[in-house]
């Protein structure tokens, strides 16, 4: 081994080692960060199992058909759809450099996070309101649990999202604020790939008789 | 920054470690026209109710469901074999393993219970 490197270098080649042919990332957040989104995908997994278990009990009361606004749930879908292209847009801004360009489209999906929450929270509301709510039936219980689950998810997206902000007006667009603008990507992107399932197989799936 | 050639295996990364994903417009559009079709789709098939039974309605939206969470990996979240020497895809799979077991496990079994449960039983129950 000795030998050998002493020859190459001897013949004029560059000293090398073999861990320098492997790539090793210099921070693994970024792995860290897919690895706790994965595991928060068996959370949301585990909630869906029991809404597919439970979400025909109705012990007598409402029903699915009976409750969901479709048109709620549609609009729900396409703000939550608009948030992740204008933060699409905002990653965008932040591969060319540009901190208000960043900010902006990054409030613009935080607007569009809110609007989403406060439609969802109207919607629990309402469901409450007339009597449906999560201790009425196992049905109810298992979808306030799983909805509310996702909600609670994108509201601290939405904190993170707004410190995210104040960082970015203080600091610039160091590294440390490129990565966290990164994970925050995965992690908003991530919710509405969880919507996808909540839309189709809670709304949609719970209308059909 | 505008292509990103890491098949050719050159060592030209301005931050080398640096592992943000690289991301361009046409790819966010392509991914965010897909999912408004997508979702376009399921929604009205059930809001006009165009298939008679609801198991057939009920197999075609969870296929628009599983094509567009593809499309949301694809082009939003960057996945491909590649990205952290495919450590992400590696548990991309094993999660989807698991959340397949757990879902479906979790309603085969449960399904039979109901389905074995004493129709008494389930009278008594439904009663209440």
């Amino acid at each position: 081994m000795v030998d050998t490197t002493q020859t190459q270098q001897a013949q004029g080649q560059p000293l090398q080692f073999y861990e320098t042919e492997e790539h090793h990332p210099q921070t693994g957040t970024m792995l860290g960060f897919w690895l706790y989104l994965m595991s928060d995908c068996l959370i949301f997994a585990s909630l869906f199992a029991t809404y597919g278990v439970l979400g025909r009990s109705y012990a007598g009361g409402p029903t699915g058909a009976e409750l969901f606004d479709l048109p709620l749930v549609a609009m729900n879908t396409a703000l939550l759809l608009l948030s992740s292209i204008t933060y699409g847009f905002a990653m965008l801004e932040m591969q060319k450099n540009r901190v208000r360009g960043t900010i902006g489209w990054l409030l613009i999906t935080g607007l569009f996070g809110v609007g989403f929450l406060s439609l969802e929270l109207y919607e629990f509301a309402h469901l409450i309101h007339v009597g449906a709510g999560p201790q009425t039936s196992a049905f109810l219980t298992s979808f306030f649990a799983l909805v509310g689950t996702h909600g609670l998810h994108v509201f601290f997206g939405i904190v993170w999202l707004v410190t995210l902000c104040f960082q970015l007006r203080k600091h610039g667009l160091i590294p440390e604020n490129k990565r966290r603008v990164a994970c925050l990507s995965m992690f908003w992107h991530f919710l509405d790939v969880v919507w996808i399932g909540v839309f189709t197989f809670v709304y949609l799936m719970g209308v059909l008789v | 920054m505008s292509e990103h050639h890491d098949n050719v295996h050159e060592h030209h990364h301005e931050h080398h470690g640096d592992e943000l994903p690289h991301a361009d417009f046409k790819s966010y559009m392509i991914g965010f026209i897909l999912s408004v079709i997508l979702t376009a789709i399921p929604f009205w098939i059930v809001m006009g109710g165009v298939f008679e039974t609801s198991s057939t309605t009920a197999l075609v939206i969870l296929g628009f469901a599983a094509v567009q969470i593809v499309v949301h990996m694809i082009y939003f979240l960057h996945m491909n074999f590649q990205s952290e020497g495919g450590w992400n895809m590696l548990a991309l799979i094993f999660t989807a393993v698991m959340v397949f077991i757990t879902l479906a496990g979790s309603l085969w079994v449960m399904y039979h219970l109901n389905v074995n449960m004493m129709p008494g039983l389930m009278e008594s129950v439904h009663g209440q």
